[in-house]
């Protein structure tokens, strides 16, 4: 299904996909306010963006110097080419563990590589641990959201939901009431597993240390409890300092939720005595990407959800809209590189505003790359009806006598014509979009008139 | 090949215009940092209090499962630290002593030393951190010149208590882990 398929189901509710647009909005207003108290904003953008683009520059240097450390840290270092090989790393270690239970806290990454249902497939329970995560598990929804997971639900639709699987009160809507029950119920995960996913937020070259970022402790109640942490991390994430996070941790949080800071901020740098700490780090796509010069920069993408929920495209279509893991303007420029013809209607999914690139911590130049995914797009595969309406466009616009006649024509055509001629399924300019009232005259005529 | 070699190999073989690794300035920024600094723990959903507050508090809050790794309160402990942190299951409350705080975003710096047991902070029921008022730092950055790259088995930014608004966006206090933090200033 394309972009504009699957937004059409999103919009069939109009009460919800209007909440949808107006919290997501909240949010970026929240960033909007948070970010002008720090008068240095700007500068920590530039910085972020310059720090990124040196790792981005010395890549493999970084990753060599990561590993170096992490090992002399006690960590255990993988290398995964491809999903296929980092999920068979995961299943791997969790076998040599004899561990049937997992619990994970939130990673894109792992959605990236479709761990979970790798794992299941193989006989491992997998518990979701971020609450909004939970949820969307439990209804075998991927997130729609990469910060907000479960954004595109309701309340009640909760309460339904937990009354199944967590046996709360029928119609009891309460968000505390409902959190409560998860929390004895992810809790108990917690005291019972073994090993502990983690994704990564970043990891520090000169340390060899990584840091996870949560609000709920989710990951470190995971790991602190477990025998065994898997850190699954894809290989952009490096910083070359660790001061470099003073620069990141102060734009993360602001930019994803509007929040100074969340309030987990763990750094891992050993294992705990007697337990094990492994680390996978994962190409998936991340080098092509890096070789393509026009899109190179995406990857400095720290993952805060800031173009999501800026993009009036995204809060009004919705995150499954987009039907890629990574959602929004960002997934729209990452996802082409993994898939160009699965992906080809997201770089069309943006107005081009720009509004992603204004609010990008790293400032990655969102937009642009849409606009330049387009290219790439109708080169592989062009649209034959746009196309053959801009051909005539051209033909039109050549000759100013062609144009006169054929204004007028239009004008006196948009009146008398039936919808269903202008509205035509070849005309695909004409779905969810209404022209305006055909002016009476034409711009000419109008100056002639009123300035000649 | 391994795919160690193969991802490397193929980073190396692009050829990447070269770019220069910023320095980053001191930003700091006017005003009393204690103020700031409560401030952005309220915000962020704990307390600060003073002592007295805090003894206060306690006295009245009839807990009878506290570990104490604070300095400052050896006597309120009723329980020793476990070897095994699975025993945190029903721990009440925790106190611990933080090395320092940050005025900006109201994160406080711990590590294994101060937290005995990794899991302590996130199980506990409650958490208590003790923080003296002449340990603040102005932003993020004075912070991590103060740690610089010290080693650190486990080090943590902890700002306030376990939160989530997962649910249509209401904020709900007490996720997974503790359900509140509070912060006596010495």
């Amino acid at each position: 299904m394309t972009h504009p398929e699957n937004a059409t189901e999103f919009l069939k509710d109009s009460q919800k996909s209007k909440w949808h647009d107006e919290t997501l909005w909240f949010v970026r207003d929240k960033r909007d306010k948070v970010s002008k108290g720090i008068p240095e904003w700007e500068q920590l953008r530039e910085l972020a963006s310059g720090i990124k683009d040196y790792v981005l520059a010395n890549l493999a240097d970084y990753l060599e110097e990561f590993e170096r450390n992490a090992i002399k840290n006690g960590i255990i270092v993988h290398w995964a080419a491809d999903s296929e090989e980092h999920n068979r790393l995961v299943l791997e270690i969790l076998q040599q563990q004899n561990c049937k239970a997992v619990v994970k806290s939130k990673s894109i990454l792992t959605e990236e590589c479709h761990l979970n249902p790798y794992l299941e497939k193989h006989g491992v329970e997998v518990v979701d641990t971020d609450l909004g995560e939970r949820i969307v598990q439990f209804l075998n929804q991927p997130p729609s959201h990469i910060v907000l997971p479960a954004i595109h639900l309701k309340k009640r639709e909760i309460s339904e939901l937990f009354h199944e699987k967590l046996h709360t009160e029928k119609g009891n809507e309460d968000p505390a009431y409902l959190t409560q029950a998860a929390r004895i119920h992810l809790r108990e995960k917690f005291f019972g597993a073994k090993v502990a996913i983690t994704g990564v937020n970043f990891g520090i070259a000169e340390t060899g240390e990584f840091v996870v970022c949560t609000n709920e402790g989710n990951a470190d109640m995971g790991v602190h409890l477990a025998q065994v942490h898997i850190a699954c991390m894809g290989i952009e994430k490096i910083l070359p300092r660790r001061k470099d996070l003073g620069v990141f941790l102060r734009l993360l949080a602001r930019s994803a939720t509007g929040q100074p800071i969340t309030n987990y901020n763990s750094h891992f740098r050993n294992p705990s005595p007697g337990k094990e700490i492994h680390i996978i780090l994962v190409d998936n796509g991340r080098t092509a990407q890096l070789a393509r010069e026009k899109f190179r920069n995406s990857l400095k993408c720290i993952r805060c959800g800031a173009c999501m929920n800026t993009c009036p495209i995204y809060r009004r279509s919705g995150g499954f809209s987009y039907n890629s893991t990574v959602p929004g303007p960002i997934g729209s420029i990452l996802s082409p590189g993994l898939d160009l013809k699965k992906h080809s209607s997201l770089p069309f999914a943006s107005t081009l505003c720009g509004s992603c690139t204004d609010v990008c911590p790293v400032k990655i130049n969102i937009h642009e790359q849409l606009y330049e995914w387009r290219q790439e797009v109708t080169k592989t595969h062009g649209e034959f009806a746009k196309g053959l309406s801009m051909k005539l466009a051209n033909g039109i616009f050549k000759s100013p006598l062609a144009y006169k006649i054929s204004g007028s024509m239009m004008r006196n055509a948009l009146k008398s014509l039936p919808n269903s001629l202008i509205y035509h399924p070849l005309n695909i300019w004409g779905k969810n979009r209404n022209l305006p009232d055909p002016p009476k005259e034409s711009f000419q005529q109008w100056y002639q008139k009123n300035r000649s | 090949m391994s795919s160690r070699k193969k991802i490397l190999g193929a980073i190396r073989e692009l050829i990447l215009e070269p770019k220069v690794l910023p320095d980053i300035p001191n930003f700091s920024s006017p005003g009393n940092l204690a103020e700031r600094f409560t401030q952005s723990i309220s915000s962020n959903k704990g307390e600060v209090m003073t002592k007295s507050d805090f003894k206060k508090w306690f006295s009245t809050s009839g807990f009878s499962k506290v570990i104490s790794l604070s300095r400052h309160f050896p006597e309120l402990r009723t329980l020793p630290l476990p070897e095994d942190p699975h025993d945190l299951e029903t721990l009440e409350v925790a106190i611990l002593d933080g090395q320092f705080g940050i005025a900006e975003n109201g994160a406080i710096w711990l590590e294994d030393t101060q937290l005995g047991l990794r899991a302590l902070p996130f199980a506990t029921e409650h958490l208590v951190i003790v923080l003296d008022r002449n340990k603040l730092e102005d932003t993020l950055h004075q912070g991590y010149d103060k740690i610089a790259v010290a080693h650190s088995g486990f080090g943590l930014f902890l700002a306030g208590p376990s939160k989530t608004a997962d649910i249509e966006q209401s904020l709900v206090i007490g996720a997974q882990g503790a359900k509140s933090l509070r912060v006596v200033l010495m």
